[in-house]
C-alpha cells in the first residue's frame, strides 16, 4: 500500500513533466530542421535510404523496444522471476530470422512495404491489398497497446487511477506522434528512434550498474537478495512460476514462444526500416548492430528485473496502480530518487513516442503506397497524391490510436502486443519466406495464407479466456471462450503456412521468369532502389 | 524509376544471369550458410522453450551459489544469437559481397 502513496506524493510531476519536454523540444527541432527534405515518396516513407548502419541499427532498437519491453519485461521478471526472462530471450532470438532470411533481400527486391515483394512476382492488386489489411491490423493492435500504456504510465507517476491525465496523455502522445510524422516522415522518426534509444539503452545501463554496485558486482548476490525478498523463495529462479499452473499454461507459453520467435521478422514497422539505408548490406550491417544493442538492453532488463525484487520487493510492486509495470520506476525511485524516477519517466514516454511514430508511418505507408497509389490508382498516381494521402492516412490513425486508446484506457490490452507479433507470424512471415524462397508460391497462396493468418489468430483471440469467461477476460461476465489459450501462435502459424501451400498447388501458373528475377535481385542487389 | 547505381537490367538480363553457374554458386553459398542456421538457431530456441516447459525441475538445478542451469541456458541464447550472427556476417563478407557485387556490376552495365 506504501508504494502508491510513495510514488504518488513524493513525486514531482514538473520534474517528469520538465525532462520528457526537454526530449519533445529537441525531436521537434530536429523534425522541423529535417522538414524541407521531404519531397519524394522515398524521402518520406524511407528517409531517402540515407542512414548508416550504426543509425539504422540504433533506429531498429529504438522502433522495437517497446514499453512492453522496457517496463513489461522488467516487471514481469520482478512478479514472476525467470519467466519474465523467457520474453526477452524470444524477443532477441527472433532477430536471427530476420537476420539470416528476411532482411537483405526485402530490401533488395522491394521499395517501402511488405507488400513490394509480393506484388514482384504475384498478381498485384490481390496481395497488395491483403498485406496492407495485414499491416494496419499489426499496426493498429500494437498503436492502441503502447498508448493505452501511456496512459496507465500516468496514473503510476500521479498515483491515480482513471484521471483526465490519462486520457490528456494518450492524446498529447497521439498528437505528438501524427506531427512527428506529418512534417518529418520516415527522417524524423528515425531521428526520434535513435535519441530514444540513446536515453533508453543510458538508463538501462546506468540503471544496471547502480544495482550491481549495491550488490558488489555479483550477479549472483542480485538473485539472492531478489529470492530472500520473494514470497516464491528460490523458486522465482526457475521457469514457469507464471505459466507452470498446469499443461494448458504451458503451452500456451509455447505458443507466445512461436509467435515471438517469427512474429518478430515480419513486424511492418520493423520491415520498413531495412529499406533506409542505401544497399542490402547496409541493411545486414544495420541489423547486425541492432542485435547487439538489443541483446545488451534484455540483459540489463535481466538486473533490472531482479534488482526490483531484490530493492522494491513485489508485494510493493503489486500493490502500486500499474502492477508489474511501476517495477522499473519504483526501482528508480528507489536507487536515485525524484530525479532518477523523472528520467525513467522520460524514457518511459520517449520509449511509446518512437514506437507509435514508427507503425503510423507504416500503416499510412500500406495504406497511401499499396492500397491508394497501386490497388486504386493502378500506379498511375503523382508523387504528390501519393504523399498527400499518406499524411491523410497518418492523421486517420491517429485519431482512430487516441479515439480506441481512451475508450480501451481501462481495459487490460497488453494482450495486443502479444496478439500483433501473433498476427505478424501468422500473416506475414509466411507469405514472405515462400515469396521469398519458394518457386512454387502463387497468388492464391499469398491471399489465403494472408487472410488464413488474420482471420484465424484473431478469431482464436476473440474466443480466448483473454476476451470472455475469467475474472480477467474484457467481458468477465460472458463465457464464449471454447479456445484455452490466450496466444494463438500454435495453432495460427502452422495453419498459415499450411494455407500459402495449399493455396499455391492447387493453382496453376507460378511465374517461374518473375521469380528467377526476384533471386537474381535480391541476392546481387542488380536493379534494386 | 531507375536504379543509383546503374541501369536498370532488362527481364531478359535476369533470366540469362539466374542460369549461370556464378548465380547457382552465390546461391546455393547462401542458402547452404542460412538455411541450416535457422534449423540449428531454431532447435536450440525451441529445446530450451519446452525444457523450461516441461524439464522445470532439472532446469532449477543450482550450479553456482544461487544461479542455476536456467540462467545459463537462457544466458546461452544470448551467446549463441551474438556467435551466429557473427559468423553469417563473417560468412556474408567472405562468400557473398564480392559474388554478388560483381555480377550486380556486370547486370546494371552489359544493358542499354
Amino acid at each position: 500500500m506504501r508504494a502508491a502513496t510513495a510514488v504518488g506524493s513524493d513525486i514531482s510531476p514538473a520534474v517528469n513533466l520538465g525532462m520528457f519536454l526537454v526530449f519533445v523540444v529537441i525531436t521537434l527541432v530536429i523534425v522541423l530542421r529535417v522538414h524541407r527534405k521531404n519531397q519524394t515518396t522515398t524521402d518520406y516513407f524511407v528517409a531517402g535510404r540515407t542512414f548508416t548502419g550504426g543509425q539504422n541499427g540504433a533506429a531498429i532498437a529504438g522502433d522495437y523496444l517497446s514499453a512492453a519491453s522496457f517496463l513489461g519485461v522488467a516487471g514481469a521478471i520482478a512478479i514472476y522471476g525467470f519467466d519474465g526472462f523467457l520474453y526477452a530471450i524470444g524477443f532477441l532470438v527472433a532477430w536471427l530470422v530476420a537476420l539470416l532470411l528476411v532482411a537483405e533481400m526485402l530490401r533488395n527486391t522491394g521499395r517501402f512495404t511488405m507488400a513490394d515483394v509480393l506484388a514482384f512476382r504475384l498478381r498485384e492488386r490481390p496481395v497488395r491489398f491483403a498485406a496492407a489489411i495485414s499491416t494496419i491490423a499489426v499496426c493498429l493492435f500494437y498503436l492502441l497497446a503502447q498508448m493505452v500504456g501511456a496512459g496507465s504510465l500516468v496514473n503510476l507517476l500521479l498515483g491515480q487511477q482513471d484521471g483526465l491525465g490519462q486520457s490528456i496523455t494518450i492524446a498529447v502522445v497521439g498528437l505528438l506522434m501524427v506531427v512527428y510524422v506529418l512534417i518529418g516522415g520516415m527522417r524524423a522518426t528515425t531521428w526520434v528512434q535513435i535519441i530514444k534509444f540513446g536515453l533508453l539503452i543510458a538508463g538501462a545501463v546506468l540503471m544496471s550498474a547502480w544495482v550491481l554496485g549495491k550488490y558488489g558486482f555479483n550477479f549472483s548476490d542480485v538473485l539472492g537478495a531478489a529470492v530472500d525478498k520473494s514470497p516464491e523463495g528460490s523458486k522465482i529462479l526457475s521457469p514457469m512460476g507464471q505459466y507452470g499452473k498446469s499443461t494448458t499454461s504451458k503451452l500456451d507459453f509455447i505458443s507466445l514462444s512461436i509467435a515471438l520467435v517469427l512474429g518478430t521478422a515480419a513486424l511492418p514497422h520493423v520491415l520498413m526500416r531495412f529499406y533506409t539505408v542505401p544497399s542490402a548490406k547496409v541493411t545486414r550491417r544495420s541489423v547486425s548492430s541492432a542485435v547487439g544493442m538489443i541483446g545488451l538492453f534484455y540483459l540489463c532488463s535481466l538486473v533490472l528485473g531482479f534488482g526490483a525484487a531484490a530493492l522494491v520487493g513485489p508485494e510493493k510492486i503489486l500493490a502500486a496502480p500499474g502492477k508489474a509495470n511501476s517495477a522499473v520506476p519504483l526501482l528508480a525511485y528507489e536507487l536515485g530518487g525524484t530525479l532518477l524516477l523523472g528520467f525513467i519517466s522520460a524514457v518511459a514516454f520517449a520509449t511509446i513516442l518512437a514506437v507509435v511514430a514508427g507503425l503510423t508511418i507504416a500503416a499510412s505507408a500500406a495504406f497511401a503506397h499499396d492500397v491508394y497509389a497501386h490497388v486504386i490508382k493502378k500506379g498511375n498516381v503523382p508523387v504528390e497524391k501519393e504523399l498527400q494521402v499518406a499524411r491523410i492516412t497518418s492523421v486517420v490513425i491517429g485519431v482512430i490510436a487516441i479515439a480506441g486508446s481512451i475508450m480501451a484506457k481501462n481495459q487490460n490490452v497488453a494482450f495486443l502486443v502479444a496478439l500483433a507479433f501473433a498476427v505478424a507470424a501468422s500473416a506475414n512471415l509466411p507469405t514472405i519466406l515462400y515469396s521469398l524462397f519458394w518457386k512454387n508460391f502463387t497468388t492464391r497462396g499469398a491471399v489465403w495464407s494472408i487472410y488464413g493468418g488474420l482471420v484465424i489468430s484473431i478469431g482464436l483471440i476473440i474466443f480466448s479466456p483473454v476476451v470472455s469467461g475469467s475474472p480477467t477476460s474484457l467481458f468477465p461476465d460472458a463465457t464464449f471462450a471454447w479456445f484455452p489459450l490466450a496466444n494463438p501462435g500454435l495453432v495460427s502459424v502452422p495453419i498459415a503456412f499450411f494455407l500459402g501451400w495449399l493455396g499455391s498447388v492447387t493453382e496453376t501458373g507460378a511465374d517461374a521468369a518473375k521469380f528467377a528475377e526476384l533471386e537474381v535481385r535480391g541476392l546481387t542487389g542488380a536493379g534494386a532502389e | 524509376m531507375t536504379s543509383p547505381h546503374g541501369a536498370r537490367p532488362t527481364p531478359e538480363a535476369y533470366l540469362k544471369a539466374h542460369a549461370t553457374p556464378e548465380f547457382a554458386e552465390l546461391r546455393s553459398r547462401f542458402r547452404r550458410f542460412s538455411f541450416p542456421m535457422t534449423g540449428v538457431f531454431l532447435v536450440w530456441y525451441f529445446a530450451f522453450v519446452l525444457c523450461a516447459a516441461f524439464a522445470t525441475e532439472w532446469m532449477a538445478t543450482p550450479v553456482w551459489g544461487v544461479i542455476n542451469i536456467a540462467i545459463i541456458f537462457g544466458l546461452l541464447q544470448f551467446v549463441s544469437t551474438g556467435i551466429i550472427t557473427w559468423l553469417y556476417m563473417r560468412h556474408a563478407k567472405k562468400e557473398l559481397d564480392a559474388r554478388a557485387d560483381s555480377m550486380r556490376a556486370e547486370l546494371e552495365t552489359v544493358q542499354r
